[in-house]
């Protein structure tokens, strides 16, 4: 069976709209109904934050969303049983995003072997180095089928982009500024030069962008540069002490894709 | 100091102490962790490089630090103590020792901005003096909690010149300011170096700050020997927080395995409290703060808020050396709780006259249990002296 990820990119090419949400939050099992709300206002694909205590990539938001999370008792036990029969109502690609820490006390052999159970297609782990990876866990990311998907950043030298080009088989994650999680800041002109330098390397695997993306106008600035982009902060905080996920995922999303 | 050094305990190529370490950074860190990687060893064993860290620790800290004698403690634990006494140098504790080292680094990289963390401030301080005399714009950050308990060091870094940043997430103490000090690397990774204040964090930090911390046991090597007749002691006594003063203190001794390594860790209001930090008790491997080590974690793997009356020890894990030495049984790891800790520093204040730091009182607080006889040799290193305490010690003692 072909993944996922790599289908949805050969169907779409422009404009894909993917989203970030950390698992057991608001609610603890707000997960699936979550799922179910973003596929049906045509959300692409959607990354799921496994949450931790320590999140130093990212900003104060998801720090909040991730602390919730754990208040609420989510881990990855909890997790996977929510996401047992997710494959029977979403047909979406689903990404597990989160640090190796969690990861690595599951077991990761266990935790891909679980995964790829529920139907995940992919994992982000921005504290994975690709050393590690490269040694130590990539003949069994093959083995579960799960996708690893690498970050660059405005400092990743070209030859180490080119590098994580071939380890990658699904997408590249464009951080789109040397900032962590939840900027504020409209796209400058120097991001717009660095999204172009990685646009003309024409790499083998498709390019999203994600870090920063909070809006209508950020959006299809990144989607100029990119097969698409990531919306993280953004939609935590739209979802924040939501009393209507139904009605806030719909609006929100309606307005990206105005 | 000399560049190559063969020893199982010492880092390999890779950045590993036995199954510890390495650098489990973000993407966003990795130009710059890499830059380290490839430079240290070249830029540290420069000779000039070399000439001005002497010059410094011996005109600007005060090394070599005495090795004194202490003789009524002696007697009470009936054996032969002598405390290195970090405690004098200057900013009162062995962390400046590391900031010479990074700052005149830093300078060689090119960078003009520096960062750093703290927990009981003297990092803080250490990493703000040096900036000072290096004239370079420097910003702490410190958990909300910890500016509360040492209110004189925020005042001493901020006269220094420096910007004390206040950590607000977690449990709002030394882990925390350490996530943001990286949130701030990761944010300005050209123009800024980030002073770790410990053996912790990506490799090569661990290494670079016990190397910088090593001249603490080259020193007791030499004053031991015209003191006694032989380099070595039979015991090191020292704290471990995240374990840079015992890095340094064991550093010239980890091969000669006849010289008894002591770690000791803060047990808070006691081991099995639920409040204390003592990591090799309670903790468990996996990856914090960039690093593969011991530390203290829930089944699922979210880090345990620690617990100790001393800031500087108030950490819920150890770097990377430390677990390997603890795994592999070199160090002997014992622990002290809050009371024992403040007994200590009644007891070093009258039998000594020297009151020392809350950190440096917990290695004295377990002299009485490491097995020294009569004869036997202990070396304890006194980490810092006990003035940024003293609300503490007004508070709980006197
Ligand atoms: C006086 C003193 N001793 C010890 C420590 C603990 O740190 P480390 O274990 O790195 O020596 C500190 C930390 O702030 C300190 O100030």
């Amino acid at each position: 069976m072909s993944n996922r990820i790599k289908e949805l990119f050969q169907q779409k090419n422009k404009n894909i709209l993917s989203i970030f949400c950390t698992a057991g939050f608001p609610n603890k099992n707000d997960i699936v109904s979550i799922l179910e709300h973003a596929q049906k206002n045509g959300v692409d694909m959607v990354e799921i934050g496994m949450p931790f205590s320590d999140p130093t990539a990212d900003g104060p938001v998801i720090q909040y969303s991730n602390t919730i999370a754990i208040n609420n008792g989510m881990t990855l036990k909890v997790l996977f049983e929510q996401l047992k029969d997710i494959r029977q109502k979403i047909n979406i690609p689903l990404v597990l995003m989160g640090y190796f820490n969690p990861v690595y006390q599951y077991g990761v052999e266990n935790f891909l072997n679980d995964a790829n159970a529920c139907g995940i297609d992919g994992v982000i782990i921005p504290d994975l180095p690709m050393y590690e990876y490269e040694t130590m866990y990539q003949q069994m990311f093959e083995k579960y089928k799960l996708k690893n998907i690498f970050l660059v950043t405005p400092q990743t030298s070209t030859e180490r982009i080119k590098k994580i080009d071939v380890l990658s088989d699904a997408f590249i994650y464009i951080v789109s500024s040397n900032a962590i999680t939840g900027g504020n800041a409209d796209i400058q002109e120097s991001q717009e030069k660095y999204f172009q330098r990685i646009q003309a390397m024409q790499l083998n695997n498709p390019i999203v962008i994600g870090f920063g993306i909070k809006d209508k106008s950020t959006f299809d600035t990144a989607c100029n540069y990119a097969n698409g982009a990531i919306i993280g902060t953004a939609f935590i905080k739209a979802i924040d002490q939501s009393k209507d996920l139904e009605n806030d995922i719909a609006s929100f999303i309606k307005k990206i894709q105005a | 100091m000399s560049e190559n050094i063969n020893s199982k305990y010492q880092v390999n190529e890779k950045g590993y102490y036995g199954q510890f370490g390495g650098a489990y950074i973000p993407e966003m860190l990795h130009p710059n962790i890499e830059e380290l990687q490839q430079k240290y060893l070249e830029i540290i064993y420069d000779e000039n490089f070399q000439k001005e860290f002497q010059q410094l620790l011996k005109d600007y800290v005060g090394r070599p630090t005495p090795l004194y004698f202490a003789s009524r403690l002696s007697e009470k634990f009936q054996t032969q103590i002598y405390l290195k006494r970090e405690d004098l140098c200057h900013t009162g504790a062995h962390k400046v020792n590391n900031t010479i080292g990074q700052i005149l680094l830093a300078k060689r990289l090119g960078k003009t901005r520096i960062i750093a963390e703290t927990g009981a401030g003297q990092h803080g301080v250490a990493t703000a003096t040096v900036c000072a005399l290096m004239n370079l714009p420097c910003v702490v950050y410190m958990g909300e909690v910890d500016i509360q308990r040492q209110a004189p060091n925020v005042k001493r870094m901020q006269l220094l010149g420096a910007e004390v940043r206040p950590a607000t997430s977690g449990s709002k103490t030394l882990k925390d300011a350490t996530n943001e000090a990286m949130r701030d690397w990761i944010a300005n990774p050209t123009d800024t170096h980030y002073i770790i204040g410990s053996v912790v964090g990506p490799h090569p930090f661990p290494d670079m700050v016990a190397r910088f911390q090593s001249v603490i046991s080259e020193e007791i090597k030499q004053q031991l020997n015209e003191k006694t007749g032989k380099e070595n002691p039979d015991f090191v006594v020292a704290c471990v927080g995240g374990g840079s003063n015992a890095a340094g203190a064991f550093y010239h001794f980890l091969d000669d395995e006849k010289v008894q390594l002591v770690a000791v860790e803060a047990a808070g209001h006691g081991v099995h409290s639920g409040k204390s930090a003592a990591t090799t008790q309670l903790g468990r491997i996996g990856v914090l703060h960039s690093s593969k080590t011991l530390f203290m974690q829930t089944e699922d793997g979210q880090v345990v808020e620690p617990h100790s009356i001393s800031a500087g020890l108030d950490y819920p894990g150890i770097g990377p050396m430390h677990a390997n030495l603890f795994d592999t049984k070199r160090a002997h790891f014992l622990s002290a709780t809050d009371d024992e800790a403040l007994k200590a520093v009644q007891l070093l204040a009258k039998l000594e006259g020297i009151i020392p730091a809350l950190e440096s009182a917990h290695a004295i607080a377990v002299l009485d249990r490491i097995g020294a006889k009569q004869n036997d040799v202990v070396v304890l290193n006194l980490s810092g002296r006990g003035d940024k305490d003293l609300d503490t010690y007004i508070r709980e003692i006197i």
